[in-house]
């Protein structure tokens, strides 16, 4: 299919999501477009509460929207949801794997749930349990199991009926680096076999290292979307970070009107500059600082990452609007 | 036909864990045997009082322990729920194709499964106390009583889908329950009430499952109160399987 254009694994217009209780609504998500093409690593990238899990969930078929359209996988959200789940792969938050049965189990069930007979179902927990290196594990209970092992298994649920869209709710969020790489790996096989991955993070070097194409949610509106390059692009230049011994506004007044500086700002106690060239905007810096008896305490110069794009867009650091 | 597959897959799930825990059917029996045992015994000269069903003391008094340990045996069935959406099981079971009504009639298929076997134990133990009842009487029996924790478990699924946490579930699952079942003649026959009571007694469907089941126990199976406390039952979970299978099916948020 050379030339053809890229197909939508999921396509939203208008995607929103409203949650009433006696006292408040809240608007979890506000209207979300989309498109994933087929066969890419799509990171949904924000912080707890920004409608990433909301809007996941939507997609999966687990929440009725509010409001908007959708297509998942070549079928209409509202009027298709049974089609859907026998396409998607779901791997949620808290994994789904009942503690106290035993990973093979677990596995042969979840195909038995997609229509396979029970020798299938058991070929494939095989397949699976080889795949993931769960040998060791697969009939001790699940409540035995480590951090990255569990997580691998819950990995395995969601693949059993080797879906073409996977969804995967935060799959490194407190796992040990270790785990985590090896996460990434698995995620970057099923890239390899075809099957298109959605998933959130709050990590943005994940993003940066596993996804093709991002989009940054906030109080739920997408603020941002694209490669992690263009992201990074549109923040042209370097960034500096510095932090000075008293007020630091004092010290963003002094340099922000600099032709170096293309922007500007104060976070988290240091001063922010977005500067077209590190190696130009440095000494200048410095010599500013000097010169107007500012001392020093600590400096960075940096490329931008995902971090800078978040802060830029949403006028906070990420790890902030975690917290 | 899916549904009775993926019914017969989730009640094979749902009985694996069970069978692997043989000791909750023991623990479940114990109440109602202690009362047998402790309580009963108090009931033999009261038999004699005027207005006392006939039938003597242990016919009347094994139904409405029957009835008892098929509502508290069930009663708790939503604890088990709670705990498996915090480990993300019910998430990950509604996102795959299985049938909605498959995800509650399955578990609470075993849960009557559980009710039924520990009920047969009740009976066999209360037959040399002087118990008696005809064979196919024991089999109508059994089924009201798990029609009753077919109900039961029925409305404490959907209890927990909609509270999602023990905190919530416990008051108002036991709360509820206990009105129900002090109004149900269990302990002592509703026929010795005032008028006021029996009229407040007169809306519990628990009551004419008990009145059915002392019917049953006293060889009357044709009397239409055991016909009418099993279509009661009957509609009654009917209602509670399709309300509970819509909860499955809706958002758990």
């Amino acid at each position: 299919m050379e030339g053809a254009p890229p197909e939508a694994v999921i396509e939203t217009r208008g995607l929103r999501r409203v949650f009433k209780s006696r006292s408040r609504t809240v608007e979890a998500v506000v209207g979300v477009d989309l498109n994933v093409v087929r066969g890419e690593i799509f990171g949904f990238l924000g912080p707890n509460g920004a409608g990433k899990t909301t809007t996941l969930r939507m997609l999966a078929t687990l929440l009725a929207p509010s409001g908007g359209t959708a297509r998942v996988a070549g079928c209409d959200l509202a009027t298709q949801p049974a089609t859907i789940r026998e396409r998607i792969g779901y791997v949620g938050q808290a994994g789904g794997a009942d503690r106290e049965i035993t990973g093979r189990t677990e596995l042969v069930f979840q195909g038995r749930l997609y229509g396979m007979s029970t020798e299938a179902a058991h070929k494939r927990a095989v397949e699976l349990i080889d795949m993931l290196e769960l040998e060791g594990a697969a009939d001790r209970k699940v409540g035995t199991y480590s951090g990255g092992q569990k997580r691998r298994l819950d990995i395995g649920l969601g693949l059993v009926h080797d879906p073409e869209l996977l969804f995967l709710n935060e799959p490194t969020t407190g796992l040990d680096p270790q785990s985590r790489a090896r996460v990434w790996e698995e995620v970057r096989k099923m890239h390899d076999r075809g099957t298109t991955v959605f998933l959130t993070t709050h990590y943005l070097d994940e993003a940066d290292a596993l996804c093709d194409r991002v989009a940054i949610i906030d109080y739920g509106k997408i603020v941002a979307e694209g490669t992690p390059e263009e992201l990074k692009r549109a923040i042209a230049g370097d960034v500096v970070t510095f932090s000075i011994a008293g007020d630091p506004q004092r010290a963003l007044d002094l340099v922000k009107d600099q032709d170096f500086v293309r922007e500007s700002g104060v976070e988290d106690g240091s001063v922010h500059l977005y500067v077209d060239r590190g190696e130009v905007a440095m000494p200048a810096i410095l010599r500013l600082l000097d010169g107007a008896g500012l001392q020093l305490m600590t400096v960075e110069l940096h490329r931008p990452s995902l971090d800078d794009v978040f802060l830029r867009k949403t006028g906070r650091s990420l790890r902030e609007a975690a917290a | 036909m899916k549904v009775l597959r993926d019914t017969w897959l989730i009640f094979g799930r749902y009985f694996g864990i069970f069978i692997r825990n043989p000791v909750w059917v023991a623990l479940g029996v114990l109440q109602p045997v202690l009362y047998l045992v402790l309580f009963a015994p108090l009931l033999v000269p009261l038999a004699r009082t005027r207005g006392f069903p006939p039938g003597g003391a242990y016919n009347v008094f094994v139904p409405g322990l029957l009835v008892q340990l098929g509502m508290f045996g069930a009663a708790g069935v939503g604890f088990s729920l709670i705990a498996e959406l915090r480990m993300g099981v019910i998430e990950r079971l509604r996102v795959t194709p299985v049938s909605r009504v498959a995800l509650l009639f399955g578990r609470a298929l075993r849960d009557m499964f559980s009710i039924v076997l520990q009920s047969l134990i009740l009976i066999l133990i209360a037959l040399p106390f002087g118990l008696s009842i005809h064979p196919i009487g024991i089999v109508v029996v059994l089924l009201l009583i798990g029609l009753i924790g077919l109900l039961t478990a029925s409305i404490g699924y959907a209890v927990a889908l909609a509270v999602k946490s023990e905190d919530s579930y416990a008051p108002i699952v036991f709360t509820s329950a206990l009105p129900i079942l002090l109004l149900s003649g269990v302990l002592l026959p509703m026929s010795i009430a005032p008028q006021w009571l029996q009229n407040v007694a007169a809306v519990n469907p628990l009551l004419y499952a008990v009145d059915a089941a002392r019917h049953i126990f006293n060889d009357n199976l044709t009397d239409v109160s055991v016909a009418k406390g099993v279509v009661i039952l009957v509609v009654l979970s009917v209602v509670a399987v399709v309300f509970g299978a819509r909860q499955f099916g809706r958002a758990v948020a």
